[in-house]
């Protein structure tokens, strides 16, 4: 390829970080940015130093605690830290902060302000940048490509190859452009649609593929939006998705405290304006959807792809064409305790989870506050939480007094953490409980040993709680009420 | 590490498709702080189940693992390919990988080899009866019915099998190509401040951590 041929956004932050590129194909590939968590971390560490080795660039490097922390309050009444009471999430938190003392990396600890989700606190900060090489240890790094990183989860030895190099050995992905075009109708979120795309293209889908998301549905979406897209790209078997940086990008990152300032700003603004496809840039493959199909929905099996509109019912295993399919959705169906031609409206949920990487942003928990109102929590429900995404987004909830309006109506207000997205933490659905959960996997045993996941936006989840069933958001909220 | 030429044995005939991480190894058991001892609790939830294939004596040690599409799809956890290991599988037939999978498998010398759906179909009733060999060298699955299969298999990697390559040495060799790229990159021009509270609910980095932390339950 030339110069002058037109290229892919991905095309164009791959070429400008590749330090060296083999007759195979495979390049060494530069990393501007790591965020490390404590689950993925302890054993690249121990790699490091059984082979005397240090952190190439702990400067570009930011460490945060955030899979295994409690929700509960952690620090007493007369401030000392509340210890965390499962030993071993205590001995894997323990060992991210004697690493990142040993090495030099910053950090944010649990009890500071600042800690959070990484993939909330990473665009937060302004750590994440257009154009920058993004990793983590983690499948859902993805969501940074929603300020244009190109962003993608790795494995612990990664991890290991990332700290020691600040490199990583790659081959290029093929692309993907996602289409969509128009208004989202009114009660359909970022999520309802990201659902939408991964029901049709399903869990493989975008594998082996960078999905750019174009169109002008993304063009109008809020960054906290377009994160919720790019965070799922991974449930569509996308190791990244990637929205061009745009002026909604540099008007949410400006000031940002690790984002740069003055002239560096000025320089850094005029490089990612060029961070766009260029007419005529070819993809792999494409895939165009219309805004106003999409409406708000909810899974009814075990994997993300199993995904049918609110107003919909479960569907018949019998009816899918391919077997693996069929025995796949017979299995979903007993774990989940459906029956077929059940309308997903008459679905009962004891748990409610509001928060996770995908929906705990100050957008996701407005909208969910917007739903809730002066309602109550359906006295059947048994636990319904609201896990802002970062202490940063907690803060602000609280100042737009957020929290009183889930506090009143009967929801628990947490500390930041993944929470009972994972079950790493206490939060836990119980084994044949259901739970509306705003998280992103509705595998087997995701959010605790038989728990029963059902995938909805965070507005969606609110109705959920306040009826104390899978509900349709728009039955419930007034017309004129302006949904994000 | 010692690198893999062939990898022979009974094989497992799980067959299922979009077989998660989550169903490779349930997040609870990610608290750890070691690579080893996961293959106690690898596939626990399918275990769990009466007559299971795990726990079938005809495959009792088997070092290779036969599973449909979308293999190791969700999350980024090497912890997945550690438990493999760690149950003594050393290869995974399937018809498709997870991008992330199949690259922590590759890091950890776990062969993962895809196929078409005609020949994984075959392999599934082959592994009933007999073992199988999966041979790097020759890049094909063979069977003692004569059945063979070939697969493709990225040059480099299958280099770095073979080999047992320390891929992190590798790279460290190519310093000075690193520092050339560092001196030019685009998006290392200035020094990144430290992650600090946002300024307009004012608080300063750390302050706050205290009554920040003490809000209502």
């Amino acid at each position: 390829m030339t110069n002058s041929a037109p290229k892919t956004l991905y095309e164009k932050i791959w070429d400008a970080h590749v330090v060296e590129r083999s007759d195979d194909g495979t390049c060494l590939i530069y990393i501007d940015r790591h965020l490390v968590h404590e689950v993925t971390s302890p054993q690249a560490f121990d790699g490091l130093r059984a082979k005397a080795r240090r952190v190439r660039r702990p400067d570009l490097t930011l460490a945060v605690p955030d899979h295994n922390v409690p929700t509960t309050r952690r620090v007493t009444d007369n401030g000392r830290r509340e210890p965390v009471s499962d030993p071993r999430s205590a001995e894997q938190l323990a060992a991210l902060e004697g690493n990142v003392r040993e090495f030099g990396i910053p950090y944010i600890p649990d009890v500071a302000a600042e800690q959070g989700i990484v993939h909330v606190v990473g665009p937060e900060q302004g750590f994440t940048l257009p154009g920058s090489t993004l990793v983590c240890g983690d499948s859902h790094t993805a969501a940074h490509g929603a300020l244009g990183a190109l962003a993608f989860g790795i494995g612990t030895s990664e991890v290991e190859h990332v700290l020691a190099t600040q490199t990583l050995l790659l081959k290029a992905s093929r692309t993907m452009e996602v289409r969509v075009e128009g208004r989202l109708p009114f009660g359909v979120s970022a999520k309802d649609l990201i659902l939408t795309i991964i029901g049709r293209i399903g869990t493989a889908g975008g594998t082996g593929h960078v999905i750019e998301y174009r169109g002008s549905t993304f063009r109008d979406m809020s960054i906290e939006s377009r994160l919720t897209v790019a965070n799922m790209s991974i449930e569509a078997g996308a190791r990244s998705g990637l929205f061009a940086p745009d002026e909604t990008t540099f008007d949410y990152l400006k000031g940002r405290p690790m984002a740069p300032s003055g002239e560096d700003w000025r320089r850094m603004l005029a490089y990612w304006r060029t961070l766009h496809s260029d007419d005529g840039a070819a993809f792999d493959r494409s895939v165009s959807f219309d805004a106003a199909d999409v409406a708000p929905s909810v899974t009814w099996g075990t994997s993300p792809e199993d995904v049918v509109p609110v107003t919909g019912r479960v569907p018949d295993p019998e009816a899918f064409a391919d077997p693996a399919k069929r025995s796949a959705a017979r299995k979903s169906l007993e774990y989940m305790g459906l029956e077929a031609g059940t309308l997903m409206a008459d679905v009962t949920v004891e748990h409610v989870f509001i928060g996770s990487c995908t929906n705990s942003r100050i957008e996701d928990l407005r909208a969910a506050a917007a739903v809730v109102g002066s309602r109550k929590v359906d006295p059947r429900i048994k636990q319904a939480l609201v896990v802002p995404g970062s202490g940063l987004v907690k803060r602000q909830a609280e100042k737009e007094g957020l929290d009183r309006i889930f506090l009143e109506a009967g929801f628990q207000w947490r500390e930041p953490g993944c929470s009972m997205c994972l079950a790493m933490n206490p939060d836990k659905v119980p084994p044949g409980e259901r739970c509306a959960s705003t998280s992103n996997r509705n595998f087997v045993g995701r959010q605790g040993p038989g728990a029963r996941t059902h995938l909805v936006s965070p507005a969606m989840a609110a109705a959920a709680a306040v009826t104390g069933r899978l509900t349709d958001v728009r039955d419930l909220v007034a017309r004129d009420l302006v949904m994000p | 590490m010692s690198g893999v030429r062939r990898v022979e044995g009974r094989a497992i005939p799980l067959g299922l498709a979009n077989v998660d991480t989550d169903i490779i190894i349930p997040a609870a058991h990610l608290k750890t702080v070691s690579r080893e001892g996961l293959g106690a609790h690898g596939f626990e939830v399918l275990r769990a189940e009466p007559g299971n294939v795990f726990d079938d004596p005809r495959y009792r040690g088997a070092p290779i693992l036969i599973a449909g599409d979308n293999f190791g799809c969700g999350s980024s956890r090497e912890h997945a390919a550690w438990a493999l290991l760690d149950m003594g599988i050393r290869a995974v037939v399937a018809t498709g990988f997870s991008d992330i999978f199949s690259s922590n498998a590759f890091k950890n010398l776990l062969v993962a080899v895809t196929l078409d759906r005609q020949a994984v179909d075959r392999l599934l009733e082959i592994a009933e009866e007999h073992p199988i060999s999966v041979d790097l060298e020759s890049m094909e699955v063979t069977a003692p019915t004569g059945e063979r299969f070939a697969f493709a298999l990225d040059p480099f990697r299958r280099q770095c099998l073979i080999e047992g390559l320390d891929e992190i040495g590798l790279t460290l060799a190519r310093e000075a190509a690193i520092a050339a790229y560092e001196a030019k990159a685009p998006m290392l021009g200035w020094d990144m401040p430290g992650p600090s509270a946002d300024r307009r609910l004012g608080l300063r980095f750390g302050q706050g951590a205290m009554d920040a932390r003490m809000g209502r339950q």
